[in-house]
């Protein structure tokens, strides 16, 4: 079965259509990046993915269940991580704080008014920070960290509830060439392992090339083509509007 | 029917004069992010030196309206040397902390105008050529209040041209979204803000001066016109002019109408008012979503952990001092002891909404007032003992916490604050009219301590272990899940929503155990005092909550009692020693914004740590 | 035309930079590469005034700028376009370019809305739109042409390609090679050697605040080894 799938999806913002008819599927442990020009509808699309916008039409279904219209907090809560493409993190804590409160969240302790939070969750917590190559951080606060950095403990917090499906709007957008490379190939890593779906938007082709098992090509709202990495590179329809010659921008 | 036709009429000519201070407030908070409260003082000073001026000059229509403009001019000129001293040193600062030093001004201005012009009121001189009144529809009608009238429109109309028919317009458009970009776009945003302020005050001072021939000038002209003006922003929203304009012609008319259906409600008609437009429209009438402007925003907050030791220490030997020093000390010293205690667990209350919160709340007074009511109603009305008065105390508090708070915390920023002084103003105009059952303003008398605790010294043991028990409480609360989520939503909203955190359902239910927590130490004031009044729940306890919360610091526990301890020694100080304390008082204010921006508590704890090396 | 030397700079207590020089010749185009955090914004920063530098000399067309205020440098013709765009989002386009217009003081050709319109198409077709309503490439294009309207000798251009769709970002590198065909000096961030090379004259690498490298483009194309350490492509 499929983990993601996405069928008619609609959304105008006074009178713009921004998303037109979309529809794909995701599936475990596969790496599908959505691709297209600024504008074109793709952070869109991933905000009503994950609930934070409402779809005018068409359904979203996790698993099967449809999860249309539920508030980001009851579709995380269902199994989707998600990483923004500008960080969010909680900067008055320390990394190991940071995923401690994804984990509290997903065991349901956040009620507590007396235990001391430096107690709880936080052996989990720095399993899930070594794993991404983290641990020498975790006492550092996030508001000092690097951006490289604070990208891996978004991809910590949002692995902390055991996801089904991770959503990354643009997660190398702000890194080096050789960090976007490291973070892709260690998030592909994982998604296998655990048999994740990952869907992400990008615009540095040397990563979608490199680490997108299919991709989707959004236009104007609408996807233009979908297929495997070759096939949508050779897409001249693709080249067009977004590939370009690729003289620049190393997409050749 | 001629009558409303009057009526309605005279609600114009408010709304009017409403509507030249608060286009003032907006344009300044618009451009600079300021709120500036001080904004009171400038009408205040329009309408003293116009009266000064005006009576000083020949008489006649050069002496009168040269005085009034002349009188904006100047109070144009005081509001540039304000943004010039100060505020232009703090642009960088919270929004919470600039308000403090407007604050501070407000009381600085007090005492200056009260040296210059004395305490009796004022009555200045009418208008020449418009001393008289017309005839509309058979009914007389004074014609300077058709003046007034007149004076908004124009005054919109010309506002518009400016912002958006002139470079300069533009350039200050430019400068309320990012006022860095602006300047690496070579222009002099320093000039383009004291120009800006120079035209809010100016406006401020008009207003002022324009009511000279209404009614007389006095000191109170100035706290009465700024909560008015920003409940007109407010619902207007923030920075929108055309919202200011609207809002201030709803609550003139509201005035002008309220007066003849309901008397008795209109203390509290506007707030009522403000609180429906808010629960309706976050963002007022017009507003938009508040986007964070750029250039202005502070730091993230520290990380919270152990107190260092040497906090510790001086922690401890406090206590030792409170526990052991009192049986030692006569009534009177016990009595401010035991107020501070209780000021002590007041302030700590708010601190956790401000804090690990991250919202403002110019309200918190009503939290202890409901408090304080709660256990006197329950002595006086079900004869309760003072152990169940003192745990209805926070019971009350903490329900209407929860049903307040369930709209307040939906709104954030000035919003969120102009909302929770709403439901203060509410309770507080509820305490004050329904006579019946709360004596209004006579208050409830005789709400004595149960005789065990009756002796100073019993009581002042008695408070201290119960305000200290809550705000120690309060602090474990704080490094508990509980407050991290606070903080969690507080630091990213976006990302506590995306971790599966109830952003809302964590302030809300924050809110209602800070209001709780405060009426604890409402109940245990109204039984140190045996008394309970209206003016337990006034804006001026509200703003004394803020003050301590901000002297003292908002980022640690510790600083709401630093500062706390701090505001309730100096006051009581310098109300003994100078009839001027408010000068004192505000100075002190702003010159600890100006070189303490972290408050007394955050200022200590930067040193202790440049010291010790650590980050 | 543009001339820094031991530039240093601080947030708080982090040095970010130390002694950093670099030199932009009239009318070269030259390229800052480094990895993120490496320096490159805050050496903009630095020399456009908007972070205070701590020691340090920033020469600009003969005359001292280390320590004045960004609206100052801004006049005497040194032109800055901020990373992340910060166009004015409830302007439209036309009076965003008029908080950018300053009188023409260099002997390069004024700008005016209609020469933007020429270089940039897609911005003549929405000149009442707000900046708020435009997509990711039409913002950086009138972040670039707000800057040009103060008729600069020089840019500081930071990261323009950041972001953006490949088709936009290659009409990008047109516009930039028309610039410098105006005569125009440009001092360019980036992290996409792809880009840099394709338009500018001479790059200079910096790493942890330090300037590590510098050259002309062939001459970095050839050090294999360079690219390798810094720029780990």
């Amino acid at each position: 079965m499929a983990t993601l799938e996405v069928a008619g999806l609609e959304k105008s913002f006074g009178g713009v259509r921004a998303v037109q008819g979309v529809s794909f599927a995701v599936h475990p442990g596969e790496m599908l990046a959505l691709i297209g020009p600024n504008g074109a509808g793709k952070s869109t699309c991933f905000n009503m993915l994950n609930g934070q916008l409402r779809p005018d039409a068409g359904t979203v279904r996790l698993l099967g269940r449809e999860i249309t219209g539920l508030a980001p907090r009851q579709v995380w809560r269902l199994g989707v991580g998600r990483t923004f493409q500008i960080t969010a993190t909680f900067g008055s804590m320390t990394v190991l704080e940071n995923v401690q409160m994804a984990l509290l969240s997903h065991h349901r302790r956040l009620g507590g008014l007396w235990r001391p939070v430096a107690r709880l969750d936080a052996a989990p917590a720095r399993a899930l920070l070594g794993r991404l190559g983290m641990a020498d951080q975790a006492e550092r606060p996030c508001g000092i960290l690097a951006y490289g950095d604070l990208k891996r403990v978004e991809l910590a917090i949002a692995l902390a509830n055991e996801p089904k499906l991770l959503l990354m709007d643009e997660p190398t957008a702000g890194m080096a060439p050789q960090e976007r490379v490291a973070l892709m190939a260690l998030t592909a890593e994982i998604a296998r392992e655990s048999g994740i779906a990952v869907l992400f938007t990008e615009h540095d082709m040397d990563v979608v090339f490199s680490h997108a098992d299919r991709i989707l090509v959004l236009d104007r709202g609408r996807l233009i083509a979908e297929g495997a990495p070759a096939a949508v590179r050779a897409d001249p329809n693709v080249r067009e509007v977004y590939l370009g010659s690729g003289a620049v921008t190393g997409a050749h | 029917m001629e009558n409303l036709l009057l009526q309605a009429l005279s609600g114009l000519a408010s709304a009017s004069s409403l509507f030249l201070v608060a286009s003032g407030l907006t344009v300044i908070f618009g451009v600079s992010r300021v709120v500036n409260f001080a904004h009171g003082s400038l009408y205040m000073l329009g309408a003293y030196l116009a009266f000064t001026l005006v009576t000083q000059l020949p008489r006649g229509h050069l002496g009168f309206w040269g005085g009034v403009v002349g009188a904006a001019i100047i109070v144009g000129l005081i509001g540039v040397v304000v943004e010039v001293l100060l505020l232009r040193r703090i642009y960088r600062a919270p929004e919470l902390f600039q308000l403090l030093a407007t604050f501070g001004v407000v009381l600085i201005v007090q005492d200056l105008a009260l040296m210059t012009w004395g305490a009796q009121d004022l009555l200045g001189p009418r208008a020449p050529g418009l001393r008289g009144s017309t005839e509309i529809l058979g009914l007389r009608f004074p014609l300077y209040e058709l003046f007034l009238i007149g004076v908004g429109p124009v005054v919109l109309g010309l506002l518009w041209l400016l912002f958006h028919r002139t470079r300069w317009g533009t350039l200050v458009r430019a400068a309320t979204q990012d006022r860095e970009m602006v300047g690496a776009l070579g222009v002099n945003q320093r000039m383009l803000f004291t120009s800006v302020f120079f035209l809010g005050s100016l406006l401020a001072g008009l207003g002022g001066a324009l009511q000279l021939p209404r009614e007389s000038v006095n000191l109170h002209m100035d706290l009465s016109i700024i909560t008015e003006a920003f409940v007109v922003v407010v619902v207007g929203g923030l920075g929108s002019l055309s919202g200011a304009a609207l809002a201030a012609l709803l609550i003139g008319e509201l005035h002008a109408f309220g007066i003849l259906v309901l008397p008795k409600i209109t203390l509290v008609l506007v707030f009522l008012v403000m609180a429906l437009v808010l629960v309706v429209r976050p963002h007022g009438l017009l507003g938009k979503p508040e986007a964070a402007a750029r250039g202005g925003q502070g730091s993230a907050a520290p990380l919270i952990g152990p107190a260092p030791p040497a906090l510790r220490r001086l922690g401890l030997a406090a206590l030792a001092v409170a526990v052991l020093l009192p049986p030692f000390l006569g009534d009177y010293a016990l009595s401010v002891l035991t107020e501070m205690a209780i000021l002590v667990l007041f302030a700590a209350s708010l601190h956790l909404i401000m804090g690990p919160g991250g919202m403002a709340s110019f309200g918190h007074a009503a939290y202890f007032g409901l408090g304080a009511y709660g256990a006197a109603l329950a002595g006086q009305w079900l004869g309760a003992p003072m152990l169940a008065g003192l745990a209805l105390a926070p019971l009350a508090a903490g329900i209407f916490g929860l049903v307040f708070g369930f709209f307040c915390v939906r709104l954030s920023g000035v919003y969120a604050a102009m909302l929770t002084l709403a439901f203060a103003q509410i309770a507080w105009s509820v305490a004050f009219q329904w006579v019946e059952l709360t004596g209004g303003d006579n208050g409830i008398l005789g709400v004595w301590p149960d005789r065990w605790a009756a002796p100073k010294l019993v009581y002042y043991y008695l408070a201290l272990v119960l305000c200290l028990g809550a705000t120690l409480l309060l602090r474990r609360v704080i490094h508990a899940p509980f407050g991290y989520a606070l903080r969690a939503q507080r630091d990213s909203t976006l990302r506590a929503e995306a971790i599966g955190i109830d952003a809302f359902r964590i302030r809300w239910l924050g809110f209602g155990l800070a209001a709780a927590a405060a009426g604890i130490a409402g109940g245990l004031f109204a039984y140190a005092k045996g008394s309970v009044f209206p003016t337990y729940m006034d804006i001026p306890r509200s703003v004394d909550a803020l003050l301590m919360v901000l002297l003292g610091g908002v980022h640690t526990l510790s600083g709401p009692i630093v500062g706390a301890l701090a505001l309730t020694g100096l006051q009581e100080q310098l109300v003994r020693i100078t009839d001027y304390w408010r000068l004192v008082l505000g100075s002190i204010i702003v010159l600890l914004v100006l070189f303490f921006p972290q408050g007394l508590a955050g200022a200590a704890r930067a040193r202790w740590e440049a010291r010790h090396g650590d980050a | 035309m543009l001339s820094v030397s031991g530039l240093s700079a601080y947030y708080g207590r982090a040095q970010i930079l130390d002694d950093v020089a670099l030199e932009v010749g009239a009318g070269e185009v030259v390229v800052l590469l480094g990895r993120n955090g490496a320096g490159k914004s805050t050496t903009m920063k630095a020399i456009m005034g908007l972070v205070p530098p701590a020691a340090g000399s920033v020469r600009f067309d003969g005359a001292e700028i280390a320590g004045r205020e960004p609206f100052e440098i801004a006049r005497r013709g040194l032109g800055y376009v901020p990373e992340e765009r910060r166009i004015f989002t409830e302007l439209s386009v036309l009076e965003n370019l008029e908080v950018g217009r300053r009188p023409a003081t260099a002997a390069l050709r004024p700008w005016t809305p209609e020469r933007l319109f020429a270089l940039f198409p897609s911005l003549g077709s929405m000149q009442d739109r707000p900046g708020g309503r435009m997509s990711g490439g039409e913002q950086q294009m009138l972040t670039i042409a707000r800057t040009l309207m103060g008729n600069p000798k020089l840019i500081l251009l930071d990261e323009p390609s950041e972001g953006l769709a490949p088709v936009i970002i290659e009409r990008m590198a047109e516009a930039i090679r028309a610039l410098k065909a105006e005569g125009l000096s440009i001092l360019l961030s980036e992290q996409n050697l792809h880009f840099a090379q394709a338009v500018s004259d001479r790059a200079t690498i910096i790493e942890k605040g330090r300037i590590r490298w510098s050259g002309t483009i062939p001459e970095l194309l050839a050090a294999d080894e360079v690219r390798e350490q810094y720029l780990s492509v």
